[in-house]
């Protein structure tokens, strides 16, 4: 199944995990020991980050290290921005609106 | 069109808000009359070729607007806004929630909380909104809702308007 990528950021731990590896790729012992939950708990929403693309692993010698996907990242900015061009194109018509409304007040 | 004029549009991840700022070169009660009369609203709600067409509207403290967006092709999404707290001309506020066309709330799509602040300051109105959702995911629901074809269409639009 592949996972939606804002229901993995719907959630404020996976969100607080992004904003840890986004600065450095880090083992998820050392993630774990960021928050008040079990080991387990963070190797789950790692999971479910990964299955999302949002973050990728690499092995140093027996380490895994998970590091953030930027340009998956930036899907999300991109979509943002789509949303913020709808506001754009309404209220370029408001504009429009108003200044007709001015003239026929004249 | 109107460079000059401020606009600003951010997202705050932590508390699924969204804000959008705008001003306009108009005073404040012509600005709030287009914000909450319904046959002013209609004229610029829906980006173009979309059509907003509001069937009944209530602009009272537990009035509501029932309206829907209609697509170039004549499809109808409907929505049903609570108005919760009405203060002329500086505030208003509602929760807004998809329906159908008999105005039963469709409760498996996302319901917002949005609060619209209005100030003016030398014949220039500021309109700040903030748009408060469960989770981000219900945003994306949003503009699923049929958004991102309405919104090609409007620059295809914007494009023939600007041919010389």
């Amino acid at each position: 199944m592949r996972r939606d990528i804002f229901q993995a950021i719907a959630d404020p731990t996976r969100r607080a995990i992004i904003a840890l590896i986004a600065l450095q790729a880090m083992t998820p012992n050392a993630i774990a020991e960021n928050f008040n939950t079990t080991r387990q708990a963070v190797s789950k929403h790692l999971r479910i980050l990964t299955e999302c693309d949002l973050v990728k692993q690499e092995y140093q010698g027996r380490e895994i290290y998970y590091s953030l996907e930027i340009e998956k990242m930036k899907e999300i900015d991109k979509w943002l921005s789509q949303f913020r061009k709808i506001w754009e194109t309404r209220f370029d018509q408001l504009d429009k609106v108003l200044s007709t409304i001015k003239k026929q007040k004249k | 069109m109107n460079s000059t004029l401020q606009f600003d549009f951010s997202v705050d991840r932590t508390t699924n808000s969204i804000f959008v700022n705008r001003d306009f070169a108009a005073g404040l009660s012509k600005v709030w009359d287009a914000f909450t009369k319904q046959e002013i609203l209609d004229q610029w709600w829906a980006p173009k070729p979309w059509i907003s067409r509001t069937k009944h509207m209530d602009f009272t403290a537990g009035g509501r607007r029932f309206y829907a967006m209609v697509s170039p092709e004549g499809q109808e999404f409907w929505s049903l806004q609570k108005y919760t707290s009405v203060s002329p001309t500086t505030n208003f506020k509602y929760q807004d929630a998809f329906a159908d066309k008999d105005e039963n709330i469709n409760e498996a799509m996302p319901r917002s909380d949005w609060d619209l602040s209005f100030s003016e300051r030398n014949g220039t109105t500021s309109v700040s909104i903030v748009i408060k959702l469960k989770t981000l995911a219900d945003l994306e629901q949003l503009i699923q809702m049929g958004f991102k074809e309405g919104f090609t269409m409007t620059l295809n639009y914007l494009d023939q308007l600007l041919k010389p």
